[in-house]
């Protein structure tokens, strides 16, 4: 990986500069704005004309102007929730990080989803490479080969991430994170440090590559012709197949279980009506609820002493983790290790999952997932497991917690 | 072959005529003849002989069991998780235009969250001459607006870019829904906080932005935010959904889903846009020379034939069989749709179910007599401004094969002698 600046971060500080100036001077005034005057010009007659179709209700309400509606915002309020960042630096706070630091808190928060050198994991986005591709068949869209501004990283890793546990990073965390992103796209040296201060001399590679909507121009004309309605092709032939290509998602399955259910429920209902045929005495009448506890409690231990209600509870919850996590038959590794049989397993002790420091070194010295170590670090996952991979957040009611280790303890028997 | 209703009228007329002539004696093709008595209705059925359910037995109706396939459904390969993902409207199984709630698409970047009106807050701030809090009931005493209009996700039929790939409908073009919403105009709550500070507002922009951990966030020129952009908490006639942004979201009528930000909770006015994720590394559609287009924001004229499709294929043979579907555009009503059976070479007008209204989906219906052969079905919509409907052809002769957002071509559905349809592209 080249560690040299590019052409992009190479130029001398001074021109850099000035480009920097130059496009966002460009961007503002040449950018066509849509035509204004007409509705900017009409607006406070408008605003009228909803009063003004009935009288009464003008007399009664303002016809412009402020209604008295709402409370002015507190400088406090307005500083805790207004902090987008734009291209020209404007809402970055006072701050800098570099590289190195970077790094390690991409691999603690960030790598997870989008790989250790911000390649991606699965699915979730790539941040690094695809240089030269957006010409290409499937082009690689990430920071380096198509983002056009620096601030876009910045804002959006400040705001939205890490996923699951949003707006928890500082300042100079996210400078150092921003950093190492531009270092894993070859677009700075391992020693760069990011700041408010040199924020707006790192200019994107991709920056020139965006123009405004021209549909207006470029196919409105071509897509308002009056079309052929007859007689408007010889031949006709199928050129391309969905079903050849077979990815839509299978609806049979959903509709074989409606009918099974349906099934099920009929078959209850002949049963229940030859009950009635059959009228109970009271004895047994009445023992017929002792006996059904009786069979659940014998059932019990069949399903090996597991809340039921619970495990199905559980499986809901289990919902916010299967991101990440995969459980039951065929479960294997992804993001995070499968969850087979991780009750009584030491932490950090799946073979093959490259876990944090901290959660291998816990299970060396014999910590072992239980229901109280599980709801111990599923409380605050951080706190238990300092420098865990998981950037999930964590599960703040009790009985969501219950219910996942009962979930997990019927894939651990 | 086709025929126009007119056309299928004066035929039944004729054919009765027919029978009368015949001496009452009704044979033919259309009159299917039973083998027996039908028992559902000569034998006493549960239903017309025990009691329903009382009024209460569902405080808050969902539909029949029967209905329970009717249910939005994602696509499991598009999505790294559920949590930043789609799902897609059953369009196929619906009829009429306003979209029922519980069906209605969800897209979501960082899952549904759960607030309430109590704890609801929207700033508006930047360039104003007062910065204000709204609470959820200051928002329910400004004047009231009610408007029905479409919401179509950017990226709605971006799956077929580079060739049929989803089989249903509800895949190729169920990133959409329609309702009815109550709300309060931005221009109201604009004007409550002062635009003086702004000067002209020529050159100026809001940027909208929600209460989740997406922070889902977008810049509007000022002109659209004053001309019909309403912050809404009604959907229906009744609160939002947790998935469509209760208790308030914005409606950005005809412009991309992904501006209606959901659970809003500031409108900064500012001279510039902020260029944040989502209209920049996102919603933008590269050309094939890799330069790309931003602030494709209208949603172009488009339409779908809902049924027949692959989902929804024609069981009852040969005869009368309505083919209908949807049409809309971003830039106004909808004022004419065109349907081939043939894959083009000849065209009809469509029925619509009612005037096309600016920026709301338009139903139209075809009333067919279908000879049992396979059918190459494609609508084409027409709106108010003369903009036609283009085919998948003409728009990758412009924007190449890799644009993602903003596919409206025609959609052609191959329905087979059986009356099962795919989805297929053709000559």
């Amino acid at each position: 990986m080249s560690k040299s600046l590019n052409l992009y971060s190479g130029l001398t500080l001074g021109s850099v500069a000035m480009l920097v100036a130059a496009y966002n001077f460009a961007d503002r005034n040449i950018t066509p704005m849509p035509d204004t005057g007409r509705v900017l010009g009409e607006a406070p007659a408008s605003l009228d004309m909803g009063f003004m179709l009935s009288p009464a209700v003008a007399s009664t309400m303002p016809s412009d102007g402020p209604m008295g509606i709402g409370r002015v915002a507190l400088p406090e309020e307005v500083a805790a929730w207004d902090v987008d960042v734009r291209p020209d630096g404007q809402g970055l706070p006072v701050g800098s990080g570099n590289v190195s630091d970077g790094d390690d808190l991409f691999q603690d928060y960030c790598a997870v989803c989008h790989g250790v050198f911000a390649e991606g994991v699965d699915n979730w986005p790539k941040l690094a490479g695809g240089d030269g591709t957006l010409d290409h068949d499937d082009p690689l869209k990430t920071v380096g080969s198509y983002w056009p501004y620096l601030s876009t990283v910045w804002d959006y890793v400040h705001r939205s991430m890490p996923f699951g546990n949003a707006q928890s990073l500082t300042p100079d965390e996210v400078y150092a994170i921003t950093a190492y992103i531009l270092y894993s796209n070859d677009l700075v040296d391992d020693d760069f440090v990011l700041s408010n201060e040199n924020f707006t001399e790192v200019t994107l590679p991709n920056v020139d590559g965006f123009f405004v909507d021209d549909r207006d121009t470029v196919e409105l004309p071509v897509f308002s012709q009056e079309p052929c309605m007859e007689n408007c092709k010889e031949t006709v032939e199928i050129t391309m197949r969905a079903t050849v290509l077979d990815v839509t998602p299978d609806q049979t399955a959903a509709r074989e279980a409606f009918q099974a259910e349906e099934a099920a429920e009929a078959a209850a209902e002949a049963a229940e009506a030859a009950e009635e045929t059959a009228p109970a005495t009271e004895d047994t009448a009445a023992a017929a609820p002792a006996e059904t506890a009786a069979q659940t409690e014998a059932a019990a231990p069949a399903s090996g002493g597991l809340d039921m209600e619970l495990v199905a509870a559980g499986e809901k919850v289990f919902k916010k983790c299967a991101a990440c996590h995969q459980v039951g038959e065929g479960a294997q590794n992804k993001t995070g290790p499968h969850l087979n049989d991780v009750m009584g397993r030491p932490l950090g002790g799946l073979e093959g999952f490259n876990y944090s420091k901290t959660m291998a070194e816990m299970g060396a010295s014999g910590t072992v997932w239980t229901p109280e170590t599980m709801a111990e670090f599923l409380t605050k996952p951080r706190d238990y497991v300092k420098g865990t991979k998981m950037s999930f957040a964590g599960l703040k009611k009790d009985d969501e917690i219950a219910a996942i280790n009962e979930y997990l303890k019927s894939f651990s028997q | 072959m086709t025929a126009s209703s007119n056309d299928m009228k004066s035929s039944r007329r004729a054919f009765l005529q027919g029978a009368l002539a015949a001496g009452g004696a009704v044979a033919g093709a259309t009159a299917a003849k039973a083998a027996g008595p039908d028992p559902l209705i000569t034998e006493i059925q549960p239903w017309a002989n025990g009691l329903g359910d009382g009024v209460d037995a569902t405080p808050y109706g969902m539909p029949i069991k029967f209905e329970s396939d009717v249910v939005r459904r994602n696509v499991e390969w598009l999505t790294a998780d559920v949590i930043s993902s789609i799902n897609f409207t059953p369009i196929h199984a619906l009829d009429g235009t306003i979209t029922p709630q519980g069906c209605a698409f969800e897209r979501h970047h960082s899952g549904a969250i759960e607030m309430s009106k109590k704890d609801y807050r929207l700033m508006i701030n930047g360039l104003v001459d007062r910065p204000l809090i709204f609470t959820y009931e200051d928002l329910e005493r400004f004047p009231r607006e009610q408007h029905v209009y479409f919401c179509e996700c950017a990226a709605n039929t971006g799956m077929e870019w580079a060739g049929a790939q989803l089989n249903g409908a509800q895949f190729t073009h169920g990133m959409i829904h329609n309702m009815e919403y109550t709300g309060v105009s931005l221009r109201t709550l604009l004007t409550e906080a002062g635009l003086d500070a702004a000067g002209d507002l020529s050159d100026k922009w809001v940027y909208v932005e929600g209460a989740d951990a997406s922070s889902n966030g977008r810049s509007i020129p000022m002109e659209k935010a004053l001309d019909d952009v309403l912050v809404a908490f009604k959907a229906n006639g009744e609160a939002l959904r947790k998935e469509h942004g209760y208790p308030v979201r914005l409606v950005v009528p005809g412009w991309e889903g992904n501006m209606w930000v959901k659970w809003l909770r500031r409108v900064e006015v500012a001279d510039g846009p902020v260029e944040s994720r989502e209209e920049t590394s996102k919603y933008t559609d590269t050309m094939a020379d890799g330069t790309s287009r931003k602030w494709t924001w209208v949603m172009d004229a488009k339409s779908v034939i809902t049924s027949p499709s692959p989902q929804s294929p024609i069981r009852h043979g040969k005869g009368p069989l309505v083919i209908t579907g949807l049409a809309w555009s971003g830039r106004g009503a909808i004022t004419r749709v065109d349907v081939t059976v043939d894959g083009g070479k000849t065209w009809q007008q469509a029925r619509l179910a009612a005037p096309g209204q600016p920026m709301a989906l338009t139903r139209f219906y075809v009333d067919h007599d279908w000879d049992g052969e396979e059918m190459l079905l494609q609508a084409r919509a027409h709106d108010e401004t003369g903009y036609v409907q283009p085919t998948k052809t003409q728009l990758r002769e412009i924007r190449g094969l890799n644009s993602v957002y903003h596919n409206n071509c025609i959609q052609t559905w191959w329905v087979k002698p059986s009356g099962e349809a795919e989805n297929v592209e053709i000559s």
